[in-house]
C-alpha cells in the first residue's frame, strides 16, 4: 500500500455582530419570527438597490489584520450568479477577484511544534436564507422559505491547503476562532450556524508536488465533527485509489449520525457561477489611515497574550494556551488574578474544576455562576489557611450552585479549617488512642500507614482540621 | 386652447389664478384617456380614483391660500417599470401581472411629494427591452401620429400618453435610447440625464450600469421643471451622483451665441434616413442662426458601440432578471414537481421572446471560457467609447444629431430581425455607454411624421442641454404641432 | 456558431426552458449577433482598462443603523404560495 499525504484547507465563514445587514437597514438579530427583519432590499423585490454598511468592511478589514493579512487599496463586489430558493435574488453579492484582504497566516501548535498556516484572502459577502423543510430535503413534500438571515454579513476565510492532517485542521479552526473573537467582530457560535466550516480534502503519495483531485466536504457544525468527517473522508479516498478507482471532484456533505461523507451531486449542471462586477455598488478605495486606524484599535490578539502569560506569570505555555483559546477565558482569568497573584494556581483551578463545571452544564464562561473575584476570594481562604484544599472543592461547587461569596458559604456550612494546635492535639492522641497497631507499623517504616491515620484525624475533625498540621503533630507524637 | 395639450407652466399660472381647479384638470385628462386610450393604448394601468384625490388634495391647499410648488396638481404618467406602492408595477411582462409593490422607488417618492397628480402606469416594452413597445407582454402601443406605426420604445407608453394629451408628464427610463427615440418618434420632449442624476431606487433594473430615469414633456420648459423635482442624491442609490442640486430653469433663455456644436460624421452617414438627415440639417441651420458654431465632429468608435451595448445590456440584465424565479412575487407555473421545474417553467412562460433572448445572450457572455472574449472586451471598448465623447466635449459644448435613424416604423416591420432591431439603436446607445446626458427635441416632421434632434453634453451639463434645447424651441413650432386623434 | 448544446447549456444556467423550435431560432439569432460582436476583436485593447462603471464614485457606504422592517403582510402579500410566516415552494431534490 502506498504511503499518502492529506492535504486539507479550509473555508470558513463568520457572521458579522453587526446591528444591521451589509446591505441594508434590516436588523441582524437572531431569533425573530420568519420573514419579519426584512425589507424590500433583502428580499429582493424588483427595482431595489444594495447600499454597504461601512461598519461590516471595518470588521472584515479587524479580521484580515488580525490574520496579518495585506489590506487591498482597491477593492470590489461581485455577483455570484446561481439559482436556490433562499437567495432572494438569485445571485450573491461577494467578492470574486479583488478581495479585501488578502495574504496573511495563522500559527497553530502541533505535536512537531508551532506551524503556520497560510490565509489565502478574506473577503465579504451576504448570507442566504433559510429553508425549513419536513423531515429531511429529500423527502420533503415542499419547503418553506424564511429570510430573516438573508442579507446578514459573512466573511469568507479562505486558508492555504496547508494542513496535513484533521487535527491540524480542527486546530486551525480552533485557532481561527479564538482570533476571531478576540477581535470582537463575531460570536463565532459553531451550533448557532455564526461559524461554518467547508473543507477541501485530496491525498496524494508521499513526495508528490501535485494535488490530488479534491472533494469539498460540508455540514460539520462541530470541531469533533470537523476532525471526524476529515478523518472519514481521507480514509474513504485511500480506499478508493488503494481499490483503483479515482476521486471525482464533487461536493459531500458530512453525516453526523452515519458518520460518513455523501455526495451531494444532484441532477443540477456543474456550477458556473459566472462571477462580473456588481454594477449597483462602487468600489472601495480603502484609505491607509483608516486601516492604521483599525490596526491599533485591534485588542491584544491570542498569541501576544499567551506570550506575555508565560513572560510575565510564568505559565507553564500548555496553560497558556489553553487560557488564551477564548477571549473570555482569558478575561476571566485575568479579572481572578487582580484579586489573587499566585497565577499558576488560579490557572490550575480555571482549567480543572472550573472548566469541568462548565462542560458539565454545557455552559460557557460568560455563563459561569462563579465571578472571577469569588474565585479568587476561595483561593486567597485556602492560602491564609481559613480552609484546606480539600474543604476549597465543596465550597467551589457549592459557589457554583449557588453563585454565593466563598466567604459566606464558608461561615454558613462551619467549614473554617481548624488550626487551633490545641484542638487538633486532642483530636491525634484520640486516633492514636484508637489505633495503636497502625501507629506501631509507621513507627517501624510503613509510610502508608500515616495516610490512614491523617484520614482518621480528618474524619473526626469532619475535615476541617488543617492537613499540614495533623501530619507534623502525627508524627512528632508517633516518633 | 385645449386644456389636454397646455403645459405644466400654462396649468401652474392657471391653478394659482384659479381659474381652473385640480380635479377640473385631472377630470379632463381622464375623459381624454377614455376617448383615446383604445386606440393607442399607452397605459398599462389607469388610477383615476387616486388620481382625483391627490388632485382634490392641492385644490384644498390653492384653497387654504397655501403656495403651491411649481408642480403640485399637474398630471404625470410613469412607466411601467418603476415601484408604485399598492399599485401594480409590472413591466409590462406577464411574469410581474399581479405585482403590487409594497414600497415607493425614490422618483416615485419625489414626484408625489411634489404634489403631483399620478395618473397611471405606462406600457412598454416588457422589462424595458426593445426599441418600439411591440414587446409589451399584453399589447402593442401605437403611435398618435399614425396608429399603424410604433411609438418606438421601450418608454413608448409613456412617451404617446404625453404626445397624445393623456398626461402633462410622464416618467420613462432610457438604458439605449428608450427615452429619447419614442420622444423622436413622437414628436415630444424626452431628456435622459446623466448616469446617476436621478436615483434608480425603485427602478425595475435592466441593465444597472446604463439605465436610467427621465422624464417626457411638452416643452424644454416643463422639462426643466420636473427634472429639478426628480434629480439629486439618493443615500438608497449607491450610484446616485453627491453634490447640490442644480436649478435648471435658470438654463432657460440664454443665449447660444458662440456654442461650439459638434455633429459626428458617423450618426449622420449611411443608415440616416435622408428625410431625417434634411431635418436635421435645418434645426442646424437654426442653430447657427443664431450664433451658434456648427462643426463637423467625430466619434470613431461609434460602430462598435452596438454589440458593446447588446453584450454589456444582457450580461447585467441576465443577472437582474434572475430574481422573476416564481418564490416571492409574481407568476409562477402551475403544478411545479420541483423546485428546477418550477424556475423553468415560470421563466420560460412568464417572459417573452425578446427578454429571453437577451438572457440567453448575456448568459453567454458571461460564462466560464466567454467572460473574458465578450463581458470584459465589451468594458474595455466602452472606455474607448467614453474616451471618444471626452475628447469632442473637449473641444465642443455639445454634440447633436439625429436621435433616431428614421421615423416611426410600421408595427411589425422589424420584428423577426432582431440584429435589425438593435441596429436601429445605434445614434442613442453611446451616450448610455459614456453615461452623458442627452436630450431629443422635436425638431420637424419628415413623411408626416415627427423627427427628433438629439442633442449631447458633458456628464452633469443638463442645464447646456436645456439652454441649446430651449434656442431651438423658441424660433420653431415643431413642439406645438399634437396629432389629429 | 452557437450549437444546440450550447443554447441547452446556457438555457439550464439561465433556468429557461425551451422548446425545440426555440433552441434553433436561439441558436441562429445568438450566432447572428455573436458574427456580429466579433467585430470587436478588431480593437486592440490590451492597455485599455475596463470600464465598469461611468462615474468615478467609490466609497459609499451607509451607517449601521436599523430601518423599519416590512409589515409581514406587505412581505407575504405578493407570495405566489406560503404556509404561515413563510414562503412556500415545491421540494427543493
Amino acid at each position: 500500500m502506498a504511503q499518502y499525504e492529506t492535504v486539507i484547507g479550509l473555508e470558513v465563514h463568520v457572521e458579522l455582530k453587526t446591528n444591521t445587514k451589509i446591505f441594508c437597514h434590516s436588523s441582524t438579530r437572531f431569533g425573530g419570527d420568519p420573514n419579519t427583519h426584512v425589507c424590500p432590499v433583502c428580499l429582493g423585490l424588483p427595482g431595489v438597490l444594495p447600499v454597504l454598511n461601512k461598519k461590516v468592511v471595518e470588521y472584515a478589514t479587524r479580521v484580515g489584520l488580525a490574520l496579518k493579512c495585506s489590506i487591498a487599496q482597491y477593492s470590489k463586489f461581485d455577483r455570484k450568479n446561481y439559482y436556490y430558493p433562499d437567495l432572494p435574488k438569485n445571485y450573491q453579492i461577494s467578492q470574486y477577484d479583488l478581495p479585501l484582504a488578502e495574504r496573511g497566516y495563522l500559527d497553530i501548535d502541533t505535536e512537531e511544534g508551532i506551524k503556520r498556516i497560510g490565509i489565502t484572502r478574506v473577503h465579504m459577502e451576504e448570507d442566504a436564507g433559510k429553508l425549513v423543510h419536513q423531515g429531511t430535503i429529500s423527502t420533503t413534500p415542499y419547503s418553506l422559505v424564511d429570510y430573516n438571515r438573508t442579507g446578514v454579513p459573512l466573511i469568507e476565510i479562505v486558508s492555504e491547503p496547508d494542513m496535513r492532517t484533521p487535527e491540524e485542521a480542527r486546530a486551525y479552526l480552533e485557532k481561527l476562532k479564538a482570533i476571531i473573537q478576540y477581535t470582537g467582530i463575531s460570536d463565532c457560535k459553531m451550533e448557532e450556524g455564526s461559524l461554518r466550516c467547508d473543507a477541501n480534502v485530496s491525498i496524494r503519495p508521499v513526495g508528490s508536488d501535485e494535488l490530488g483531485t479534491k472533494t469539498e466536504i460540508k455540514n460539520m457544525n462541530s470541531f469533533r465533527s470537523l476532525q471526524r468527517a476529515l478523518r472519514y473522508e481521507v480514509e474513504r479516498q485511500v480506499e478508493a485509489l488503494e481499490e483503483g478507482g479515482g476521486i471525482i471532484q464533487e461536493t459531500r456533505t458530512w453525516d453526523e449520525a452515519k458518520g460518513i461523507t455523501l455526495s451531494m451531486r444532484s441532477k443540477e449542471e456543474a456550477h458556473d457561477y459566472r462571477y462580473f462586477p456588481d454594477p449597483d455598488l462602487v468600489p472601495m478605495v480603502i484609505d491607509p489611515d483608516w486601516v492604521e486606524e483599525i490596526r491599533a484599535s485591534l485588542p491584544e490578539l491570542p498569541d501576544r497574550r499567551k506570550e506575555r502569560y508565560v513572560a510575565d506569570y510564568g505559565l507553564p505555555a500548555y496553560d497558556a494556551s489553553v487560557i488564551t483559546a477564548t477571549k473570555e477565558l482569558a478575561d476571566y482569568f485575568e479579572e481572578c488574578l487582580a484579586g489573587y497573584p499566585n497565577a499558576k494556581a488560579a490557572s490550575n483551578w480555571v482549567m480543572g474544576d472550573l472548566s469541568r463545571l462548565l462542560n458539565a452544564g454545557n455552559l460557557d464562561i460568560s455563563q459561569c455562576p462563579i465571578k472571577p473575584d469569588q474565585l479568587a476570594g476561595l483561593l486567597k481562604l485556602m492560602d491564609n489557611g481559613t480552609i484546606s484544599g480539600k474543604i476549597a472543592k465543596t465550597v467551589f461547587e457549592e459557589m457554583f450552585e449557588t453563585g454565593k461569596d466563598p466567604d459566606l458559604i464558608v461561615r454558613e456550612k462551619g467549614l473554617v479549617q481548624i488550626s487551633d494546635e490545641g484542638a487538633i492535639s486532642t483530636a491525634v492522641d484520640d486516633v492514636l488512642a484508637a489505633n495503636p497497631k497502625v501507629a506501631e507499623d509507621f513507627r517501624t517504616g510503613k509510610e502508608k500507614a500515616l495516610g490512614f491515620l491523617v484520614g482518621q484525624v480528618m474524619k473526626v475533625t469532619r475535615g476541617k482540621a488543617n492537613p499540614e498540621m495533623v501530619n507534623k503533630m502525627l508524627k512528632e507524637k508517633i516518633k | 386652447m385645449d386644456l389636454v395639450y397646455m403645459t405644466a407652466h400654462e396649468l401652474h399660472d392657471k391653478l394659482t389664478s384659479k381659474q381652473i381647479s385640480a380635479e377640473e384638470v385631472c377630470r379632463e385628462y381622464l375623459d381624454r384617456i377614455e376617448k383615446v386610450e383604445d386606440r393607442l393604448k399607452a397605459y398599462m394601468t389607469v388610477t383615476g380614483d387616486l388620481a382625483l384625490n391627490q388632485a382634490r388634495s392641492v385644490d384644498k391647499r390653492i384653497a387654504s391660500g397655501e403656495s403651491i410648488p411649481p408642480l403640485a396638481g399637474i398630471p404625470i404618467a410613469v412607466k411601467d417599470n418603476m415601484c408604485t406602492e399598492g399599485i401594480r408595477t409590472t413591466c409590462s411582462s406577464k411574469i410581474l401581472y399581479n405585482f403590487v409593490p409594497p414600497y415607493n422607488a425614490t422618483v416615485v417618492e419625489k414626484i408625489l411629494a411634489g404634489g403631483m397628480v399620478l395618473m397611471g402606469k405606462t406600457n412598454m416594452d416588457e422589462f424595458a427591452m426593445g426599441s418600439s413597445t411591440e414587446n409589451s407582454g399584453f399589447y402593442t402601443t401605437s403611435n398618435p401620429w399614425d396608429t399603424e406605426r410604433v411609438p418606438g420604445g421601450s418608454s413608448g407608453g409613456s412617451a404617446v400618453a404625453v404626445a397624445a394629451g393623456e398626461t402633462v408628464f410622464s416618467l420613462g427610463s432610457d438604458t439605449g435610447g428608450s427615452i429619447r427615440q419614442p420622444a423622436s418618434l413622437c414628436g415630444v420632449v424626452g431628456i435622459k440625464p446623466t448616469y446617476g442624476a436621478v436615483s434608480r431606487y425603485g427602478l425595475v433594473a435592466f441593465a444597472s450600469s446604463l439605465d436610467q430615469i427621465g422624464c417626457f414633456s411638452r416643452d424644454v420648459t416643463d422639462c426643466a421643471v420636473l427634472l429639478n423635482l426628480i434629480t439629486g442624491h439618493d443615500p438608497l442609490d449607491s450610484t446616485s451622483a453627491p453634490g447640490q442640486k442644480t436649478d435648471y430653469t435658470g438654463f432657460l433663455n440664454r443665449p447660444i451665441k458662440g456654442l461650439r456644436v459638434g455633429v459626428p460624421v458617423e450618426y449622420m452617414g449611411e443608415g440616416i434616413d435622408p428625410g431625417v438627415r434634411a431635418v436635421i440639417n435645418d434645426a442646424l441651420k437654426v442653430l447657427a442662426s443664431q450664433g451658434a458654431v456648427i462643426e463637423e465632429a467625430s466619434l470613431p468608435h461609434s460602430k462598435y458601440a452596438i454589440p458593446v451595448y447588446y453584450l454589456i445590456a444582457t450580461a447585467e440584465a441576465s443577472s437582474n432578471l434572475a430574481r422573476y424565479d416564481g418564490v416571492r412575487y409574481g407568476y409562477r407555473a402551475e403544478d411545479p414537481g420541483d423546485v428546477v421545474d418550477m424556475f423553468m417553467r415560470t421563466r420560460s412562460r412568464g417572459f417573452g421572446t425578446e427578454v429571453k433572448r437577451r438572457i440567453m445572450l448575456g448568459t453567454y457572455a458571461l460564462s466560464t471560457g466567454y467572460y473574458d472574449a465578450y463581458y470584459l472586451k465589451a468594458l474595455k471598448v466602452r472606455t474607448l467609447i467614453k474616451q471618444d465623447f471626452d475628447r469632442a466635449f473637449d473641444k465642443y459644448d455639445v454634440l447633436i444629431s439625429p436621435t433616431s435613424p428614421g421615423t416611426a416604423f410600421r408595427k411589425g416591420e422589424k420584428v423577426d430581425d432582431p440584429l435589425q432591431m438593435y441596429l436601429s439603436d445605434i445614434t442613442t446607445i453611446s451616450v448610455n455607454l459614456a453615461g452623458i446626458p442627452g436630450i431629443s427635441v422635436p425638431a420637424g416632421f419628415s413623411g408626416g411624421l415627427p423627427v427628433g434632434m438629439q442633442i449631447m453634453g458633458r456628464p452633469f451639463d443638463e442645464g447646456t442641454l436645456i439652454g441649446v434645447a430651449h434656442a431651438f424651441e423658441r424660433d420653431t413650432d415643431h413642439h406645438a404641432r399634437f396629432p389629429e386623434l | 456558431m452557437i450549437t444546440i448544446a450550447e443554447v441547452e447549456h446556457v438555457a439550464l444556467l439561465a433556468r429557461l426552458e425551451l422548446s425545440d423550435e426555440e433552441k434553433k431560432t436561439y441558436s441562429d439569432q445568438l450566432s447572428a449577433i455573436l458574427e456580429y460582436a466579433g467585430m470587436l476583436d478588431d480593437l486592440d485593447t490590451g492597455n485599455v482598462s475596463p470600464t465598469a462603471h461611468v462615474l468615478p464614485l467609490k466609497n459609499v457606504f451607509r451607517e449601521d443603523s436599523e430601518g423599519a422592517h416590512l409589515p409581514l403582510e406587505k412581505t407575504l402579500q405578493n407570495a405566489p404560495d406560503r404556509d404561515g410566516n413563510f414562503f412556500k415552494v415545491p421540494r427543493i431534490v
